[in-house]
């Protein structure tokens, strides 16, 4: 997928007008916080299991070239095939190729941000092998021509009359007057058109969540059952997985399974949680007759051993961007990439780049709920703040905000001046906001004043209150 | 030309210094020992529990995920639970049994309606499906199936109504002896092409986070737990 993260400033404005948009956001917030909160209450392990996790993918990490050398060794002792891709290129060529080979003349795929991430469905289509998405989310986005706008609900940006009307345009075998106001007449519609799609692909390819090296399993997590028919059904289940998947064993992956649904979607369990080794064995009744892994780099390897490394513990819960006051403000197609919101904003820029990405570090507002509730302890804002020096170290950010910043240091670096700048104006504000305590208007930040009010100051500057504290209880 | 593998390989050696501080072997040995031992996480408490409690977590813990559960004495007893579960939702009294032994060795030619049965896959508009779990976890009121001869993937995902039964004494509390069965269940580290942890109905909410029974896979889940424990 085509970057446009470098757009994000105007993508963000355009997000902020969009009322559909808005409307659709409401249901973040709706559907996603509280229930974390309860599922989170209701065990009392979580905060141990959530450092337990995080140990569990240091540990991989720091051993991920003899994990992944053995995940490699297991499938291959259970009849299947491994193929590295250093670069999104390698991967869509060896997707590619596994279809083509299959005389494939389409495939079913579960929900894969790797996937995404590369482009593979263009990639397909191009060369006239038609991907179906089978996630009802993902479908509903592939019908719209869309990318999807979170990690894990890619169509949370639709509404469901949004969603009947992509029905009524795509699927022309239905009477055009039926009723399809309520979600439960969208599901069911769905159902039926891709339980077709189903029977009829070559090949399946779904993501996955875990590799276990261990049993050289893959493992997928849902609530449809979309993946499962999607690599059940076809002769040829494809694999497609990012290097940092790996994990050493059955329990280790049940580890980050306890804080993963909980962190996600609230609930204590997804639905299904499959774990698939190899093609069928010969006794089975079914199953695929082939089963290949496409292990992708992508630019992870890189962000081993340095500054960015505790990213690769990310399990893509989602739960940094439903906390984001950010994202919840402007969606996640206004990020530009695959990945959005702060897991988003630290991930972009190491796989493509800071030149391309360096406004969606800035866009973060330091609140730090996003680290508060991550599952494997991800210091989210430290990391954005790492991107912020690496962009004003190459000179990438505007003049105005270097002159800006250089200001701001001079008067940092020398407390005194600071003190007597801001003695005066505050007394000002304070002054002219007497009545209020707010502000409408304020020369030189309309852009803050345009949407909100400006809380006027009241009392002294700390320095002040702290001096007097000091001399009230001096120790 | 060096290959793909190889260079993504020395890439990660190069970055995580694999060369440097302990070394080579250590870094082995640990990472052997730890495949050898599969050592467990801190493993929540709330399925402590004694055998027959636990049953009752296991119960509840579905009920919560949209399941239903039904408890019979005997395996005799399956076919009238069945029979009584399709008459009680108006569904067709045709079932597609997993080949299992279990299953196999009963007479299903009891009950009101009698249920008539076929052995094997299914077919895409299958309406029922019965299989044969492998093991229950209390802990989230998940069943384990596996693939294998008697026991078809497709069965736990293409009918709209998925019927699954196993033995009280199948029911641990938490996943990681869920685990310690199916792998004494195998023999030699072999691993079946599929395991299925199963939760509850298939369901969605991408249509504005408004919660759907019935995604792909089956409408509706019931768990017959036979016989007793202790």
């Amino acid at each position: 997928m085509e970057p446009t993260s470098h757009a994000f400033k105007t993508n963000a404005r355009r997000a902020l007008d969009d009322a559909q948009l808005q409307r659709a956001l409401g249901n973040v917030q709706r559907g996603f916080i509280a229930k974390r909160a309860n599922a989170v209450a209701r065990l009392p392990e979580f905060d141990q299991l959530r450092d337990a996790a995080t140990a569990v993918k240091d540990h991989t990490l720091a051993h991920l070239d003899l994990y992944l050398e053995r995940f490699e060794e297991r499938v291959q002792e259970q009849g299947g095939r491994v193929h590295w891709a250093r670069t999104a290129e390698e991967a869509r060529a060896a997707v590619l190729g596994i279809c083509q080979e299959a005389g494939a003349q389409s495939a079913t795929k579960g929900k894969s941000m790797v996937a995404e991430e590369i482009g593979l469905n263009d990639h397909l289509e191009a060369h006239g092998i038609e991907p179906v998405e089978t996630d009802l989310g993902e479908y509903i986005i592939q019908l719209r021509n869309e990318p999807p706008s979170h990690i894990i609900a890619p169509a949370i940006h639709v509404n469901a009359d949004e969603v009947a009307n992509q029905f009524r345009i795509h699927h022309t075998q239905f009477a055009a007057n039926r009723p399809l106001t309520e979600p439960r007449a969208l599901v069911n519609e769905a159902r039926q058109v891709l339980r077709q799609k189903y029977l009829d692909a070559d090949v399946g390819i779904t993501g996955a969540n875990f590799l276990v090296a261990e049993t050289g399993q893959s493992v997928i997590v849902t609530n449809e059952g979309n993946g499962d028919l999607t690599q059940a059904l076809p002769r040829v289940h494809v694999v497609i997985a990012s290097l940092e998947k790996v994990v050493p064993t059955l329990e280790d992956a049940t580890t980050i399974m306890r804080v993963l649904a909980r962190s996600a979607t609230g609930q204590e369990q997804t639905v299904y949680t499959t774990f698939s080794a190899g093609p069928r064995r010969a006794a089975d009744p079914d199953g695929p007759d082939e089963f290949h892994v496409v292990l992708l780099d992508n630019g992870r390897s890189n962000m081993l051993g340095g500054e960015f490394q505790d990213m690769l513990r990310c399990i893509r819960c989602g739960a940094c961007m439903n906390h984001c006051p950010v994202y919840n403000a402007v969606g996640g197609h206004a990020y530009g990439w695959t990945y959005p919101g702060p897991m988003g904003a630290v991930l972009t820029p190491s796989l493509v780049g800071v030149a391309e990405a360096g406004h969606l570090p800035n866009a973060s507002t330091f609140c730090g709920r996003c680290e508060a509730v991550c599952p494997m302890n991800i210091p989210l804002p430290k990391m954005m703040r790492h991107w912020r020096e690496r962009e004003f170290e190459r000179h990438l950010t505007p003049a105005m905000d270097r002159a800006g910043l250089k200001t701001w240091v001079f008067f940092a670096t020398r407390p005194r001046v600071y003190h007597w700048m801001v003695r005066l104006p505050m007394r000002i504000l304070s002054v002219v906001a007497r009545r209020r305590g707010r502000l409408r208007r304020l020369p030189l930040a309309g852009a803050w004043t345009r949407h909100r009010d400006f809380p006027a100051p009241e009392g002294a500057t700390f320095q002040a209150q702290w001096a007097a504290s000091r001399r009230e209880s001096p120790d | 030309m060096t290959s793909a593998r190889a260079q993504i390989l020395s890439a990660v050696r190069r970055n995580l210094h694999a060369d440097r501080g302990r070394g080579d072997s250590a870094r082995r040995a640990e990472v052997t020992t730890r495949l050898r031992h599969h050592p467990r996480g801190p493993v929540p408490a709330r399925s402590d529990l004694e055998p027959a409690a636990r049953v009752d977590l296991f119960q509840q813990q579905a009920e919560t995920a949209s399941a239903t559960v039904a408890r019979v004495a005997a395996w005799d007893d399956l076919p009238g639970a069945v029979s009584a579960y399709l008459r009680a939702r108006n569904l067709s009294a045709e079932v597609t049994l997993a080949p299992h032994p279990d299953l196999d060795g009963i007479n299903w030619a009891v009950g009101a309606p009698v249920v008539g049965v076929r052995r094997g896959t299914p077919d895409p508009d299958t309406a029922v499906g019965v299989s044969r779990a492998l093991a229950g976890v209390a802990e989230t009121g998940t069943l384990l199936l596996r693939s294998g001869a008697d026991s078809p993937t497709t069965l736990n995902f293409l009918p709209a109504n998925h019927i699954v039964a196993l033995h009280a004494a199948e029911i641990v509390g938490p996943y990681e002896d869920a685990w310690d069965r199916l792998r004494a269940e195998q023999a030699d580290g072999a691993v079946p092409r599929t395991v299925n942890l199963v939760t509850g109905p298939s369901r969605t909410a991408d249509i504005e986070q408004t919660l759907q029974l019935g995604a792909h896979g089956p409408m509706n889940l019931h768990i017959v737990v036979v016989g007793d424990v202790g």
